[in-house]
């Protein structure tokens, strides 16, 4: 479908002459606020979720498949790639999993308040990295 | 439509520099979008360096004394220079807000000014509003009702009635909400964005006004109401104190509740 703001970017010149206009800077001058960059990233840890979902049923698979197989996916879960992979999906959940909270509240008709949205904000940022951080400690300390 | 660049033909480009004169004392740069359409060619930036000492303390009073002394080619919309009447919205410094309203000393550095975001440009920090105009028509922003007033009064309001609307009649449509939201830059061909909802919901929220199903009705649309993710950023930048975000997520509650 054609966007209708299309017809808005034809202009004139003082001689009539038909001109295509600008069209203003947005993401190259707009300031990243708190707002803007947890939606974002909400919106990138949904994404990059869903491929991690992806490598967890792999994971899954390897271990319905044989011994040997899930030996070899241990390994590469093992790795240092492997581990970074699980700690970024880690993270990306906790973070996708609080914001989600915040989003829930939104719904319902709370939070909306500039300074609550601010707060909640850096709640969600704390409680991710807490949240985390918990379990990788338990994960290491039961090996 | 999602693009995170700009088209070919309005890629800013570097303008020129007007020094101020070798006197002044409190120097402060303004780099100012231009893009006039009898000059073809694409959009640049001008730096215009003023002297703080001659000149007003806010954003607007730097652009009059470019224009009166430096430039009278700079053109930008301005009217009450108090805040009131909303012509005076731009990108300042990253955020849009309203250049009677925006003190200069509250900025570090150089002044970036620019048009609204994601508009196409008439001239210089000129948007065309056209659209956002449309879509306020669209929302039929008066007062609908089957009941006749009062022969000899106005309709009567509680003060409890009367309370729903505050933070909502105030909005002076400047647009700097509608132009800050990502989702309006890509979906603003069918999403109403925030003034315009918010508009909406100050009809909805209205006790003398008897539309508000019809209103809804009109509302329940996955791309009018639905594209608003609640990002924020239309709460961040009205120069009114405003919350658009909050009275979007009231028609989204009302939408829910009257299936119920």
């Amino acid at each position: 479908m054609q966007d209708v703001r299309e017809t808005l970017m034809q202009g004139r010149n003082s001689d009539g002459r038909s001109v295509r206009r600008p069209l203003s800077p947005h993401l190259q001058v707009y300031k990243p606020q708190i707002s803007s960059v947890l939606s974002i990233f909400h919106r990138f840890s949904g994404v990059a979720l869903t491929g991690g979902a992806v490598l967890l049923a792999l994971w899954l698979a390897a271990a319905a498949d044989s011994p040997h197989t899930f030996l070899i996916a241990q390994r590469l879960v093992d790795s240092f790639p492997g581990l970074s992979i699980l700690f970024g999906f880690t993270v990306l959940l906790f973070y996708h999993f609080c914001n989600g909270i915040r989003h829930l509240l939104w719904d319902a008709g709370y939070g909306f308040d500039l300074s609550t949205m601010h707060r909640t904000g850096y709640i969600v940022i704390g409680a991710t990295l807490c949240l985390a951080a918990l379990v990788w400690a338990v994960g290491f300390a039961i090996g | 439509m999602v693009e995170f660049t700009l088209p070919k033909n309005s890629r800013v480009t570097e303008g020129r520099l007007l020094k101020a004169s070798p006197d002044a004392k409190r120097l402060k740069a303004f780099k100012i979008y231009r893009w006039n359409p009898d000059d073809g060619g694409n959009p640049r930036v001008d730096t215009y360096e003023i002297d703080l000492d001659a000149c007003g303390p806010m954003v607007l009073d730097a652009l009059i004394k470019i224009k009166n002394e430096i430039d009278s080619t700079l053109t930008f919309r301005r009217s009450c220079r108090e805040g009131i009447c909303g012509s005076c919205a731009m990108n300042i410094d990253g955020t849009n807000t309203l250049a009677c309203l925006k003190p200069i000393d509250e900025i570090k550095g150089a002044v970036a000014i620019n048009p609204l975001p994601h508009m196409p440009v008439i001239k210089d920090l000129v948007p065309d509003l056209t659209q956002a105009y449309a879509q306020y028509h669209s929302i039929e922003p008066w007062l609908q009702a089957e009941t006749q007033a009062p022969p000899d009064a106005e309709r009567r309001q509680s003060q409890e009635e009367r309370a729903q609307i505050d933070g909502l009649w105030e909005c002076i449509l400047c647009f700097c909400c509608t132009t800050s939201c990502p989702s309006y830059w890509w979906n603003g061909d069918r999403y109403l964005g925030p003034a315009v909802l918010m508009a909406a919901y100050r009809w909805i929220a209205d006790s003398r006004d008897e539309n508000a199903g019809h209103r809804l009705d009109a509302l329940q649309d996955p791309f009018k109401l639905y594209r608003c993710h609640t990002i924020m950023n239309c709460a961040e930048t009205c120069p009114k104190g405003l919350n658009p975000a909050k009275a979007i997520g009231n028609i989204k509650r009302l939408m829910v509740e009257r299936q119920e």
